[in-house]
């Protein structure tokens, strides 16, 4: 069941649209923002049965979209750039940084449910590469300092 | 010189508010049009100006518009989107457009839904860019504030809202067809053209998707003149460019500049020159799909024609450059993974062709190569073309692995023959 918060939400994406299918993306988002960061299957349920659509057409467009999870995450997405430019800058040597910090790889999440890591093709930080976006934060220039500091900053925040 | 788009972005990109744009002359351009020039003649004094399309393709703008239907027979509504995605790896212009001066963007959309008769607009930006969604929210609410934006805005009876589509994330929404299966929540395949979208575009109805730089250029031509934005070029495409450049240079970043300034230019003195210790192989002058230049061709002026005649594509103008250390097969790995993760999996020869050349160029890097893998490459490239696949995505792919392997056919070579990656840098995540 969607919560009368969610329905409110999700009535302003269908606010701006001509039909009620249209505003299935933003529900989603809404719905994985709202609900740990993730779609399970009885999201889809939910959103499919406020939008009148059957479960697996919204399945069709939840599974086809890079920001949205058919998985669950952990609190922290790390999203590390594998574009080109951060590639020549050396996005790899962090990645290998990353994994052997957190003992996870791509696509895992840490025990502790904190931290999942993935990768995101180019973030338009380009002139900053390397970089990576954890939430709604951009961290550049990075090194493995800086992610030190950054992984112990949000591991306190905790 | 001019810096018509970027002159009022502060150092730190702070923000800049509605009275800030408006000092500098901002909506002017909609005081001059609204109510008072026929959209038409809008239309055809943007074609005069030479604008062509920012977003790769490098489309003429007037033109484009010309063919949405006018007057009261059109069909109703008709919409205006900003392509804001910005996904093509290497290219960081809009970003900068939307975080330092959103108003300029939202004052070019309404002068250009004026010009097509569009009353609905939307915003269609990509998820990673959080800073330019809240200055773009606040933007809007500012201009809805003043009445710039909703009904009848400056007593002109032309209504116009503006609203913002964050992207769920994907390469294809930055394909104008692929993007309004999006908007219309659907996966972003992309869509047969005939019919065009400015006939048949969201929800059936006449739509112009317009990249964010080109939309900002609009306001300029309108309350300037097209022959004082031809006159910014250095060529015969109109206007300033921003140009970027990212990698082993010494300032990267995005300048803008006369439409036409050569490679050379932006590469030496705007971005400062290599590193020390790096040389310039090549670079891609317009994100990841336009093909490999040489050092040889600094001297071309960077616009459309003239990229061309080098058997490259000024695409998005935002440089790639590739240092003398890094390795290009590398690079070539890295650009195929890419296509090939990003491939909407509609039509086979991208769905199932791409990840072929991925998995054939990672073990060239990786010392597992032989000679017959570089003639399947070649091979490939010569057959995922344009005809021959649904849209522009593979050949896109295709073009800049085809270059690669006409100017560094030798480390293509060594690879094979030594079984090994000369530079070490043999690891893809």
């Amino acid at each position: 069941m969607l919560s009368a918060e969610e329905k409110r939400e999700i009535d302003k994406e269908i606010a701006i649209v001509p039909y009620k299918k249209s505003a299935c993306l933003g529900a989603l988002k809404i719905i994985q923002q709202n609900r740990g960061g993730w779609l399970s299957d009885d999201s889809l349920k939910d959103v499919a049965e406020y939008l009148e659509m059957s479960e697996y057409e919204v399945d069709s467009i939840a599974s086809f979209y890079n920001m949205l999870h058919r998985h669950p995450v952990g609190k922290h997405v790390i999203l590390i750039c594998d574009g080109v430019s951060c590639y020549i800058m050396g996005y790899m040597s962090i990645m290998e940084y990353l994994q052997k910090k957190l003992g996870i790889s791509e696509g895992e999440t840490t025990s502790d449910g904190l931290f999942t890591l993935l990768t995101m093709p180019c973030q338009g930080l380009c002139d900053e590469a390397p970089s990576m976006i954890i939430g709604t934060e951009r961290h550049t220039f990075l090194t493995p300092e800086k992610v030190d500091k950054i992984l112990d900053d949000l591991r306190k925040a905790n | 010189m001019e810096t018509p788009l970027t002159k009022n972005i502060k150092p730190h990109r702070e923000y800049v508010s509605l009275q800030e744009y408006e000092k500098t002359g901002g909506y002017q351009s909609i005081r001059k049009a609204l109510g008072k020039i026929a959209p038409k003649e809008i239309q055809d004094r943007v074609k005069q100006s030479k604008l062509r399309g920012r977003g790769g393709a490098g489309f003429v703008t007037g033109l484009k518009w010309s063919f949405v239907p006018m007057g009261d027979a059109a069909p109703y509504p008709k919409y205006l989107v900003a392509n804001a995605d910005e996904m093509e790896p290497g290219t960081f212009k809009d970003r900068l457009l939307m975080e330092g001066d959103p108003h300029q963007l939202i004052d070019g959309m309404i002068t250009a839904a004026y010009a097509i008769g569009a009353n609905i607009g939307y915003i269609f930006i990509r998820w990673a860019y959080h800073l330019s969604q809240e200055r773009l929210r606040q933007a809007i609410a500012e201009a809805y504030t003043v009445g710039y934006l909703g009904k009848n805005i400056l007593n002109s009876g032309f209504d116009f809202d503006l609203h913002i589509h964050v992207s769920a994330g994907r390469y294809m929404c930055g394909e104008e067809t692929g993007l309004l299966n999006a908007m219309e929540s659907k996966r972003a395949m992309p869509r047969a053209k005939p019919p065009y979208p400015q006939t048949s575009g969201l929800w059936g109805k006449p739509t112009v998707v317009q990249n964010v730089e080109t939309l900002c250029n609009v306001p300029h031509i309108v309350v300037n003149g097209y022959e004082w934005y031809r006159a910014l070029s250095k060529t015969d495409d109109g206007g300033t460019k921003l140009y970027g450049a990212s990698g082993r240079i010494k300032k990267p970043g995005i300048y803008e500049l006369p439409m036409g300034t050569s490679a050379r230019e932006i590469i030496e003195e705007h971005a400062g020159g290599m590193q020390d210790g790096f040389k310039l192989r090549g670079f891609m002058p317009g994100g990841a799909s336009s093909p490999f230049m040489l050092p040889e061709h600094l001297d071309t002026p960077m616009d459309f024609e003239n990229v061309s005649k080098v058997g490259s594509g000024l695409g998005t103008g935002t440089f790639i450059i590739v240092d003398d250390k890094t390795c290009p097969v590398g690079v070539a790995v890295n650009l195929q993974k890419f296509y090939a993760q990003e491939s909407c999996g509609w039509c086979t020869p991208c769905r199932d062709g791409l990840p072929w050349l991925y998995n054939t160029l990672e073990a060239i890097e990786n010392g597992r190569g032989r000679m017959s893998d570089i003639n399947l490459l070649l091979q490939h490239c010569d057959l995922l073309t344009p005809g021959n696949t649904f849209c522009a995505l593979a050949p896109g792919a295709v073009m800049a692995l085809g270059s690669a392997l006409k100017y560094f056919r030798d480390e293509f070579d060594e690879h094979v023959n030594k079984q090994t990656c000369p530079y070490g840098n043999s690891r893809h995540g």
